[in-house]
């Protein structure tokens, strides 16, 4: 369904000596197969949302090549655009503008009928679970509805790939449970092959059947979450003991069993494999030694941690630190 | 599907926003009016010394108000655009296989829309006010404005779709305009001018624009200002299409 090549993306930022050239998406190569849902990570600024750009037309590529829909982006941007939708990170809809004509002018661009474009928008209307706000404006609507308006733009056409950007930016939970069961719906009543970025883990772990993250503008994972997650050496322990004078026996009983223990206060780490067979006897062993526990937790490996274990640094580090700089500069680029 | 059909659709979803707020049309037209009232008699005892083809102050005046209309109001078109851009509208637009002058031309037949309801606003008060013309003159000449208000607003679009900020626009139009307002001889003809600012005017498009459609008004329908004046207008409006089809196709974010 996609299928990039070394696609490159590079901007000029900066006069005079300050001139310099910021690769923004560094030779990225993909392939989405039809019907896969795949999420595309990385942190601020890595490239994500260039990457998705260039694959929607909307930028040309400094380099490189990508088919998309079976349509190459650079030679036949008119077919590609045909095939897609792409519900965008900022919105498609004017704030004072009718919800219902909004949606309705959209499809005809697409070249619908008018009361295609009607019966169409309506349905999605109801199964977006906006029924009801055919004639709201969206700046009367609330963010999971605004942002479900534009799932309703993005789908108005009855496209067969759909890319979602950031779809749940800003949304409090509840909204984006819900939104993410709207997306879930795509694939399972709609068909469609889903690609979507998100900064989010959590988002990607929910959501795609395949995770591809994005650092500096280059593809450096490409796997289904579980298996990335089999790469971060497994389970993290956590041992809160309730007397500091204990501290050192519980590492102790803890090193038996994992690698890598580390002791900060009264907190005991140490990642173990398949926690949940060793945990128990490990218990059982430190109540015979009379090491109290205040808590103790348990963590699968999250994408965080692959991450981590992938750039050396983690999600939040890369969003703080270089990464963010770039970041800048692509916002400023495409604000 | 056609280029037309798609100007269409983007025409019609502008002009259902406009109407939703008639005011555009008044305070659009705001400025010429109050020109007309309040500057217009100045003009009564002075129109003969001009040395142009009509005595009639009003009959001199208005064209110049009309062109000044065309000019000034469309190049405020931009603004909208700006506000459509940040919410994301003009990217929706772009990502469907609409043809990207049809982007274009559907928000440029808007403009002229509301620049036709004023143009005849404003000539019917200067009609009041005691201006005589040429019937067909007066058609012409708002047909000139047309074009000329087109080619303004095409600018207009293709500069607020390439600074994206209204407060990078409006001094850019600020510093555009005056100029073009003082060399034009909207106001006042610049034949009464010293020799050097009659040279500086010659090169400045909108002066034989202005000429146009005074000769227009007047009547004089062969004259070379009628037929240099709707060139520039012709050749503006082309050139500003071209780079405002450009924006949107690039649109470099």
């Amino acid at each position: 369904m996609i299928r990039a090549r070394g696609l490159v993306q590079t901007f000029h930022t900066g006069r005079g000596k300050k001139a310099r050239e910021v690769r923004a998406v560094d030779g990225v190569d993909l392939d989405v197969a039809e019907g896969e849902v795949v999420g595309f990570l990385g942190p601020n600024g890595a490239g994500k949302t260039t990457t998705l750009r260039m694959l929607t037309t909307l930028l040309r590529p400094t380099a490189g090549t990508a088919t998309v829909a079976g349509y190459d982006v650079v030679e036949e941007p008119v077919q590609v655009r045909r095939s897609i939708g792409y519900v965008s990170q900022v919105g498609a809809t004017f704030s004072g503008a009718y919800a219902g004509d909004e949606v309705v002018d959209h499809g005809m661009l697409y070249g619908m009928a008018r009361a295609d474009a009607v019966r169409r928008g309506q349905e999605l209307f109801e199964r977006l679970q906006l029924d009801g706000l055919w004639k709201r404006m969206p700046k009367n609507m609330s963010g999971g509805q605004k942002r479900r308006l534009d799932v309703v733009m993005g789908l108005i056409h009855d496209p067969t790939l759909v890319f979602l950007d950031e779809p749940t930016t800003g949304l409090d939970p509840q909204a984006r449970a819900n939104l993410w069961e709207h997306i879930q719906g795509l694939r399972a009543q709609h068909g469609a092959t889903v690609f979507l970025t998100t900064h989010y883990l959590d988002e990607a772990d929910a959501l795609a059947d395949r995770i591809l993250i994005i650092d500096q503008g280059r593809i450096v994972a490409s796997d289904t979450a579980d298996n990335l997650k089999a790469q971060v050496a497994g389970d993290l322990v956590d041992l809160e003991v309730a007397s500091p004078a204990q501290v050192t026996l519980a590492a102790e009983r803890l090193g038996s069993i994992a690698e890598g223990v580390e002791v900060e206060g009264r907190h005991v780490r140490g990642r173990v494999e398949r926690a949940g067979r060793v945990v128990p006897a490990l218990l059982r062993e430190l109540d015979a030694v009379g090491v109290a526990l205040d808590s103790i937790e348990v963590a699968r490996p999250t994408l965080d941690d692959v991450f981590l274990t992938l750039t050396g640094r983690s999600l939040r580090d890369a969003e703080a630190g270089e990464g963010q700089e770039a970041g800048t500069v692509l916002e400023g680029i495409s604000s | 599907m056609s280029a037309a059909r798609e100007s269409v659709i983007v025409f019609r979803r502008q002009i259902r926003m406009n109407l939703r707020n008639p005011a555009w049309v008044l305070i659009g037209i705001m400025q010429p009016v109050l020109y007309l009232l309040l500057f217009g008699p100045l003009l009564e005892p002075l129109v003969g010394s001009f040395g142009v083809s009509t005595d009639n102050a009003y009959t001199f005046l208005v064209p110049g108000l009309l062109v000044q209309l065309g000019m000034f109001g469309a190049f405020f078109a931009g603004f909208g655009l700006i506000g459509e851009w940040r919410e994301g509208v003009i990217e929706a637009e772009r990502v469907t296989p609409a043809s990207r002058s049809a982007l274009l031309v559907g928000r440029l037949m808007r403009d002229v829309g509301q620049l036709f309801v004023q143009a005849v606003i404003l000539v019917a008060l200067g009609y009041l006010m005691g201006m005589r013309g040429s019937a067909a003159g007066i058609v012409l000449g708002i047909v000139i404005t047309l074009i000329i208000g087109a080619a303004c607003a095409a600018a207009s679009n293709a500069l607020a779709l390439t600074t994206k900020s209204e407060d990078v626009m409006a001094p850019v139009i600020n510093i555009v305009m005056m100029p073009v307002l003082l060399l034009s001889g909207i106001l006042l003809p610049m034949t009464i001018g010293p020799e050097w600012l009659q040279n500086l005017s010659d090169l400045m498009p909108f002066k034989y624009v202005v000429d146009a459609v005074r000769d227009a008004f007047a009547g004089s329908f062969g004259t070379s200002s009628v037929l240099y004046g709707t060139v520039w207008a012709v050749v503006l409006a082309a050139l500003a299409t071209w780079w405002g089809t450009a924006t949107f196709r690039k649109e470099n974010a």
